[in-house]
């Protein structure tokens, strides 16, 4: 969390995705320097991840608040672009209908559920990615944290709140789309979303995006309000009777925390082509506990780290080794809460420190 | 003779026209070349009473009965093999080429089996009478209510006579010339009989005199009263079903979480593990004693007591002892463990469901009123509350379950006594698995068995514990059995899904007013 790291962070992430930009866009497709645009969508996923783990370091990290349920806000800001890349379809879709989307006009529905209007209008859609998780996270929120549901108990219900919604967006009368969710998307605000140039352009909004929350989170965790809210985490009962409202402020955060996965969401569906409803499975919102948890919690740009070496983790064994990937992930589960609590960051601060520390002692002895 | 005769006279009065114009001896309209009186002629024969009729009719059916002149039958047995069909006796020296054979066409063919179908009314086997009378409820045929009358007058059994007189009363609201007192009274057999058949015939009944009208419209009523009562009972036996799936899965969660307060995220493959056994114990059967069969599961039920119950005890040692105090970290090291293990039976038994068989005793059904109560629902209820009733027991009266409650309560006033409290925190924690792979023998009844298994449950089974209240077992009980419950009554409404989406966000909202659950433990404990 110091200022060094998050420099260093901020640098790898906008300098690497220039790099792959560089490398796409500026090498010839047969040059050994040429990175395919596979490649360039990949990395883009991951600082997608990268994201959501931001937002469940804020909460989990600072407020201690273990939401099994971020991947639902994440989803929900998935199926916003998704709704708004369907409309764009327009009469490109197989049954060619200028309104409604494919699996309507299967499910022989006629006209377009009000739900959906305006999503074909880019700004309305932008606005719904942040309203409709921030909405959710807000009435959730104000409910749990009201009555003082917290540790295990929030965290249950969080994964209810995420199942449900599973469960919810896999009918077809939900008008999602149901088991298939949305896909086959051609542009996004009139550029083909197939072309190279725009998935670099996807790459380097990502970055920038992700540069900019931790930069928030990080303003919002070094202020008085993040001192407040390390109390809550830490003693609440006691910041309590100090006389503030951790209700308020672990709502403030939960909320912020739900529209930066919403954003994240937003920013994956175009990259990787697809949303459905499998995104809600509450065993993602575990995952993206367990990318926090091996980057360190409560250290911001070890959620980062941790959300990009899982992934990159999980990409090559489940190509490699896809058998041994769930024995990997589970071990990862059990290895960093027992014997590796501080997450990579952890070590690395404590390796820092280890050499100073034996230098002040040497001359005692 | 003269009894057959009167009979007889009063079948030809109550049968329909073509038979009317039948003489009293059946006989020789068989010998017609009318098909119609041949028809005529097989009501009549069918319910004459005459004990050969069934072998004629058979033979007729069979295009073996033939007439001679001068009023001779003869039932074709084989070649040169002919019997008298009036009194079956031997017929020798009968040329083919003298008889003429009688013929059947369609119409002929149907009366056959309308008479077979009486004849059924008659026969010795009771299921056989059972299963006439039912045909004949359904085809409602007035014809065949002088046959009735006569197994009616027969019958000793008490439930086929209730049958046969369902079936009198819907063939007598099928006759046009029914008397109005008779038909009310047989719309009070109908309203008794109350089921979805009986509604069906008052809705057929047509235009009829006002009285009559007015009965059927009340008994109707009373029909759909009775049937919304026994569908309501169905829904709660299907929701007590569902409810007793929670409480096992639920009951070993209880412990482990409710008691111990260790939020094990792999409790659900506990369930898995339990399911395996199974499966394992009989594929052993299968191989060397396949006629253990039927008592595979009793094997199974210690057996995967004793495998989840170690596997639990081992997870405790290896994992949990080390993250006590910490229930976010125990969250998510259990949920490693969750995928792991899943990961593990994958590998071993392959990612296919598979086939677990359900012993004969075990499998059908049993029909109680309107309810259908299948036999592995009903014996997976009783197996919950047993494995219930033993795991209370356990807890209140062995020395064991005393120490458990000692260590739960006040950890370090019971190791000053003396006991050894990690040892109990293993047991116990033991004993919530072993409890979780029982619940998998009967989930194994029920559910498909895959290295998902578990997943399906973990989060029912979490909340399931929360709704009851933590720590306490009788709250488990009513909350599994009123999520069962309630689960089920919303189906209907709801469909499936939403159904599981309401009940859901309900319990989000239950635990919002009362985040200590149904029914919470009071005093000082809970504090700590």
């Amino acid at each position: 969390m110091s200022r060094a790291s998050t420099l260093i962070c901020l640098v790898a992430v906008l300098g690497g995705a220039l790099l792959l930009a560089a490398l796409n866009l500026g090498t010839a497709p047969e040059s050994a320097a040429h990175v395919p645009t596979y490649v360039v969508s990949l990395v883009g996923k991951y600082l997608c991840f990268a994201i959501l783990a931001l937002a469940v370091d804020l909460v989990w990290g600072f407020a201690g608040i273990l939401s099994l349920g971020h991947a639902a806000f994440f989803a929900l800001g998935g199926y916003a672009m998704g709704m708004y890349l369907m409309r764009q379809i327009g009469t490109r879709g197989v049954y060619g209908n200028a309104v409604l989307p494919d699996f309507m006009v299967f499910l022989n529905w006629k006209a377009l559920p009000w739900y959906w209007m305006g999503f074909d209008n880019a700004l309305f859609m932008l606005l719904m990615a942040v309203a409709v998780p921030g909405l959710l996270a807000l009435v959730f929120g104000w409910l749990a944290f009201r009555s003082r549901v917290s540790g295990v108990y929030l965290s249950i219900i969080t994964q209810a709140l995420t199942y449900a919604l599973l469960l919810a967006f896999f009918r077809n009368d939900m008008g999602f789309g149901g088991n298939n969710g949305l896909t086959d998307f051609k542009d996004m605000f009139g550029l083909p979303l197939s072309t190279e140039s725009t998935r670099v352009g996807l790459l380097l909004a990502t970055a920038a995006l992700l540069c900019a929350c931790l930069l928030i989170t990080r303003y919002l965790v070094t202020s008085r309000f993040g001192r407040v809210l390390i109390a809550v985490r830490d003693t609440e009962s006691r910041t309590r009777f100090l006389g503030y409202r951790p209700e308020h402020y672990k709502l403030f955060v939960f909320v912020v925390s739900a529209i930066m996965a919403g954003i994240g969401g937003a920013l994956y569906v175009p990259q990787v082509g697809i949303i459905n409803p499998s995104e809600f499975a509450p065993a993602n919102s575990i995952e993206a506990v367990i990318w926090v948890a091996v980057g360190g919690r409560g250290t911001l740009v070890g959620a980062i780290l941790g959300a990009v070496l899982v992934n990159a983790g999980k990409t090559y064994f489940t190509g490699a080794l896809p058998e041994l990937w769930l024995f990997a992930l589970g071990a990862l589960f059990i290895l960093v809460t027992l014997l590796l609590p501080g997450g990579i960051m952890g070590l690395l601060s404590r390796a820092r420190k280890a050499p100073k520390a034996a230098a002040v002692r040497e001359p005692a002895e | 003779m003269i009894r057959l005769c009167r009979v007889l006279l009063l079948l030809a009065l109550l049968l329909p026209s073509a038979a009317r114009a039948q003489t009293e001896d059946p006989f020789t309209g068989l010998a017609s070349d009318n098909f119609d009186t041949v028809a005529a002629a097989v009501g009549a024969l069918a319910t004459s009473g005459n004990p050969r009729a069934e072998a004629i009719i058979a033979a007729l059916q069979n295009d073996a009965l033939y007439f001679a002149d001068g009023g001779k039958f003869y039932i074709k047995n084989g070649d040169d093999d002919f019997v008298d069909a009036r009194t079956g006796a031997k017929a020798p020296g009968i040329n083919e080429d003298d008889l003429t054979s009688v013929s059947v066409n369609n119409a002929v063919r149907r009366a056959i089996e309308g008479a077979m179908g009486n004849l059924n009314l008659f026969s010795a086997n009771r299921a056989t009478r059972l299963k006439a009378a039912g045909e004949v409820f359904k085809t409602r045929d007035p014809a065949a209510l002088p046959a009735l009358d006569r197994a009616l007058a027969k019958e000793q059994d008490g439930e086929v006579k209730q049958a046969l007189r369902q079936a009198q009363a819907a063939a007598l609201l099928a006759r046009p010339d029914a008397t109005d007192a008779d038909k009310i009274a047989a719309i009070a057999v109908l309203r008794d009989r109350g089921d979805l058949a009986a509604s069906g015939v008052l809705a057929s009944l047509g235009a009829q005199s006002p009285a009559v009208a007015a009965a059927a419209a009340t008994a109707a009523a009373a029909i759909a009263r009775m049937q919304e009562m026994w569908s309501l009972a169905q829904s709660v036996f299907y929701g007590l079903s569902l409810g007793s799936v929670l409480l096992l899965a639920a009951a070993g969660l209880a412990i482990t979480f409710g008691v111990m307060g260790v939020i094990n995220m792999a409790h659900g493959e506990m369930v898995m593990l339990g399911a395996y056994t199974t499966f394992v114990v009989q594929q052993v059967i299968r191989a060397h004693a396949p006629g253990l069969f039927g008592a595979s599961l009793f094997f199974a039920v210690p057996l995967a007591f004793l495998v989840s119950g170690a596997a639990g005890v081992l997870i405790e040692r290896c994992m949990i002892r080390f993250l006590y105090g910490r229930p976010l970290e125990t969250l998510l090291a259990t949920w490693g463990l969750s995928l792991v293990l899943q990961q593990l039976v994958r590998s071993v038994f392959g990612a296919s469901n598979r086939d677990v068989g359900t012993p004969a005793w075990m499998s059908g059904a049993t029909q109680w009123g309107g309810l259908t109560i299948t036999w592995n629902r009903l014996t997976i209820i009783v197996f919950a509350f047993l494995v219930l009733a033993a795991l209370m027991a356990a807890l209140r009266f062995t020395s064991l379950g005393l120490r458990m409650r000692a260590v739960t309560q006040n950890r370090r006033m019971a190791a000053a006594m003396g006991i050894r409290t990690p040892w109990i925190d293993a047991l116990t924690f033991g004993l919530g698995s072993g409890v979780a792979g029982m619940a998998g023998v009967a989930l194994s009844q029920i559910d498909n068995v895959s290295p998902n298994l578990g997943q399906g449950y973990i989060i029912d089974s979490f909340m399931v514990v929360v709704f009851g209240g933590v720590g306490n077992l009788w709250g488990t009980v009513v909350s599994a059995l009123t999520l069962g419950v309630v689960n089920k009554f919303l189906e209907p409404v709801a469909g499936a899904v939403l159904g599981k989406i309401v009940v859901l966000v309900l319990l989000i909202l239950f635990i919002q007013r009362r985040p200590r659950g149904l029914f919470p433990l009071k005093g000082r404990a809970v504090e700590a």
